[in-house]
């Protein structure tokens, strides 16, 4: 038996599906390219997959990690192209290997987010933006097993960085926190709607681009 | 394949992956080698119309022909359906995102009538005019197929033909016609007035319909060379027919989400009330090497864990035992489970549950639709109260703590004996399981179902009145009081959709004003309890003067033309009324298999012998 690490992408129209339903593609896909990974025991077994951490529905990652055990010894260099080809266009393996460090050192993650504004013009939303989230502390009221909960997001944003783009687009860089807690990057939307609603874009889009930890360094 | 506008929607609706198309084994072609395209249109949600066996056999075949690129439509959940009008967005097809009114045909798959309201919705919602006769171009070419086209009348308006029987030799000649006329340059007229002469094709403008004073059918009289009947179209080699061994795997879950065989089509059994078992007569078997074959193709191309049968009754498939060691053998090392649904209470066979099933002994189902003997052998549903307690006796030594039994109510003939007989047969299998139960620390839970009868057309029933509502709520109250143990629990389903659906599927071209007048009033997902209003729908038949009634609780006259007459199943409709005398005499008619009854559908295949 081989652990193994995928690095993967869901991006494009994958990215509208579920966490549930990424664990089914990516069983199949192992089932079809015929690489036999370990199931669970018990009555009803079910394949072991151990994702790094979920993906909202809508948000893309070029960033993607799953932990399996591989039954045989298969050649790991060409893994990712037997995946590939089994695999839906939007999900797509860039490398296999055997992992060295555990999911839980993952301390930050970097997004791109993409705001579009439908009314109003942009020229100083950039700056609004920035000096909106130099505040000290950013409430946000969420929901959590038992009813509304408040979280303060603020500790957990390292680095934001607005850039205006045309007709009313603003893009965003950040590093957030990635667990305990882990701030989704809607949670920003979410500060911005429920606390200054007219910088609140009609629409925003993220994508997760890189992981890191604790001391900044790419996690792998 | 989707634009800017649906991106912005999508992160709002509830599952938006079927939305957008793109899973494995979609099929994608290249426009310009295309000169036909056809929008194949599941009348439901994503999940139901992916899990339709009968939509990927015919997405494969109509995609196997050159230069044809087929696509699938499903109806959007109401969420996405409001968003999408909100922002002007026409229905698209999954594949290509390309709107409905830029296909060639337009073909709707309709199983049930229920989803006929989502026709017109889905029509709409693609701003392609729902009347017929309001579409004077050949393109778009609006189609129907399916088992609720077996009376297409209450449709007909709407189509500009129907596809009657198997589609997968029809469909592809139909589409033939339509490109030869696009190429010649034919009006729709002739290329209707051509079509109706493929055999199993129904142009519902090419029948003149006549009613008498009292309301039923006078005539419906052919015109433009237009067959007196239409015969449904069936598969003659159906053992060697196109299956879909590629097919698309969903990347979110669906209802069936799974490999699916078909053993055969057609059944052995001939229930009284089951429209289904005398429409896909004959019976026809698919060879056992070529179905483990094809399962395990399947299963290895799609990486699916499970792998069930499909047939309408599963157990009277000869080679079953064949066909589960065989598929058992790849499914067992691989963790893939098989699993058998429709078996039947008189063939249960424990070792065969024991080998199928290894895991989780949670729920079995029996359907004895009836509660009395006597009532059961009205129905012709061939089961005995010993048998189906002999079942119960060897699931519950095996394990089986759950059990759920399926009863209708307003069957013909139907007393409040037989109503309390449900109660009563209930009250034995408890009895069997204290007797037999394996471990009875866990408790046992029987669930009675029950709903009520909707005679359907093309069955010995289809002269029948329906119970009306009221009398079916008071043998609902009957029967609960009379179920009084704590492991049975009773539940019932309303009996307004049964109502509605007894309607429509006995309706004539008078109901399509009804349906439009339904779809103008808000309704759509009339299968879904969380839209579907019987105010609606009778403020709708008020509106247009059509009296509910009339359809549902009128029993018909021997003599009477019926509004399906023209749609030619195979069966004798004499064998129907024969039947019919049957079941008022409680008489049981032998399965195809003990003896030949002479329904007629066997002269649907060349040769002329079923294989029973």
């Amino acid at each position: 038996m081989l652990s193994c690490r995928l690095l993967f992408r869901k991006e494009g129209l994958e990215k509208y599906i579920s966490h549930l339903d990424l664990m089914r593609t990516m069983q199949r896909a192992f089932v079809r390219a015929e690489i036999p990974i370990r199931h669970s025991e018990g009555f009803n077994p079910h394949p072991k997959m151990v994702f790094a951490l979920p993906l909202s529905v809508g948000c893309e990652s070029g960033c993607e990690l799953l932990d399996v055990d591989l039954l045989a010894d298969p050649e790991l260099a060409v893994l990712p192209e037997r995946l590939n080809c089994v695999l839906p266009a939007g999900i797509e393996v860039e490398s296999a290997y055997v992992p060295e460090r555990k999911f839980r050192e993952i301390a930050w993650l970097a997004i791109h987010g993409e705001l579009i504004y439908d009314t109003g013009t942009a020229e100083t939303r950039g700056s609004e933006l920035e000096s909106f989230f130099r505040a000290p502390s950013l409430i946000i009221e969420k929901k959590g097993k038992r009813g509304a909960v408040e979280l303060d997001i603020r500790p957990g944003i390292r680095e934001l960085r607005w850039k205006s783009g045309g007709q009313g687009q603003i893009a965003l860089d950040a590093v957030l926190s990635a667990q305990e807690p882990a701030i989704n990057p809607d949670f920003l939307i979410r500060a911005l709607q429920q606390n200054a609603p007219s910088l609140a874009p009609d629409f925003a889009a993220f994508r997760r681009t890189e992981l890191f930890d604790k001391d900044m360094q790419v996690f792998r | 394949m989707i634009d800017k506008r649906l991106e912005q929607i999508l992160p709002r609706v509830q599952k938006p992956a079927r939305y957008t198309g793109g899973e494995y084994n979609e099929i994608i072609k290249d426009k310009a080698e295309v000169d036909v395209r056809i929008a194949f249109c599941f009348p439901d949600t994503y999940e139901i119309g992916m899990s339709n066996l009968g939509m990927k056999i015919l997405y494969g075949v109509w995609n196997a022909m050159p230069g044809v690129w087929c696509e699938r439509v499903f109806a959007p959940w109401g969420d996405m359906e409001d968003e999408m009008r909100g922002a002007g967005i026409p229905l698209y097809a999954l594949e290509s995102g390309d709107p409905l009114a830029e296909f060639d045909i337009i073909a709707f798959s309709l199983g049930y009538e229920m989803a006929y309201t989502n026709v017109l919705n889905m029509l709409n919602l693609a701003g392609i005019p729902l009347y017929a006769a309001d579409r004077g171009g050949l393109t778009p070419l609006v189609v129907a197929g399916g088992s609720a086209c077996y009376n297409p009348e209450p449709m007909a308006d709407f189509m500009d033909l129907f596809l009657i029987g198997e589609g997968e030799d029809l469909n592809c000649e139909v589409t033939e016609l339509y490109r030869a006329a696009r190429n010649a340059g034919w009006s729709k007229a002739e290329f209707l007035r051509r079509a109706a002469q493929i055999p199993g094709v129904y142009v519902p403008s090419l029948y003149e319909v006549r009613y008498n004073a009292d309301g039923t059918l006078a005539a419906m009289e052919p015109k433009n060379g237009a067959p007196a009947h239409v015969t449904k179209r069936i598969l003659q080699n159906f053992s060697d027919a196109y299956f879909p061994v590629k097919s698309i795997v969903p990347s979110t879950e669906i209802v069936h989400d799974r490999v699916v065989l078909e053993l055969f089509r057609g059944c052995i059994r001939g229930c009284r009330f089951c429209q289904a078992g005398f429409i896909y007569r004959p019976v026809r078997a698919r060879d056992p090497k070529k179905l483990i074959e094809q399962g395990k193709e399947a299963l290895a191309d799609s990486g699916y864990e499970e792998v069930t049968l499909s047939s309408l009754s599963t157990s009277d498939y000869r080679p079953l035992n064949e066909l589960c060691d065989g598929l058992l053998d790849f499914c067992e090392p691989r963790n893939v489970s098989l699993s058998l649904p429709s078996l039947r209470a008189d063939n249960f066979s424990m070792e065969l549950m024991e080998r199928v099933q290894k895991v989780r002994k949670t729920g079995l189902t029996f359907a004895p639709e009836a509660g009395s003997q006597r009532l059961r052998d009205v129905i012709n549903k061939n089961v005995t109260e010993e048998e189906l307690l002999n079942s119960c006796r060897i699931a519950f030594q095996g394990g089986w703590n759950g059990l759920k039994l399926y009863f209708m109510l307003g069957l013909p003939t139907e007393t409040d004996e037989d109503v309390v007989a449900i109660a009563e047969l209930a009250g034995r299998v408890l009895h069997t399981w204290r007797e037999y139960a394996a471990n009875k620390s866990r408790g046992v839970r029987i669930t009675v179902s029950t709903s009520c009868f909707v005679p359907k057309p093309h069955t010995p029933f289809q002269w029948e009145a329906q119970v009306t509502m009221d009398e079916y709520k008071r043998r609902v109250t009957l029967l609960r009081d009379t179920m009084r143990a704590r492991s049975i629990t009773y539940n019932w389903h309303d009996p307004d959709t049964s109502y509605i659906e007894a309607i429509l599927s006995r309706g004539d071209r008078r109901i399509g004003a009804v349906l439009e007048q339904v779809v103008r009033t808000g309704g759509r997902m009339d299968a879904w309890d969380e839209y579907f209003s019987l105010q609606r729908w009778l403020d709708a038949f008020s509106a247009c003067g059509v009296d509910p009634a009339f359809y549902a609780y009128r029993e018909r006259g021997k003599d009477e033309l019926l509004p399906w007459q023209t749609i030619d199943t195979g069966v004798f409709p004499d064998y129907l009324w024969r039947e019919r005398e049957s079941a008022y005499r409680a008489e049981i008619t032998p399965d195809c298999r003990r003896a030949c009854m002479g329904c007629g559908a066997n002269r649907l295949l060349k040769g002329g012998v079923c294989d029973a």
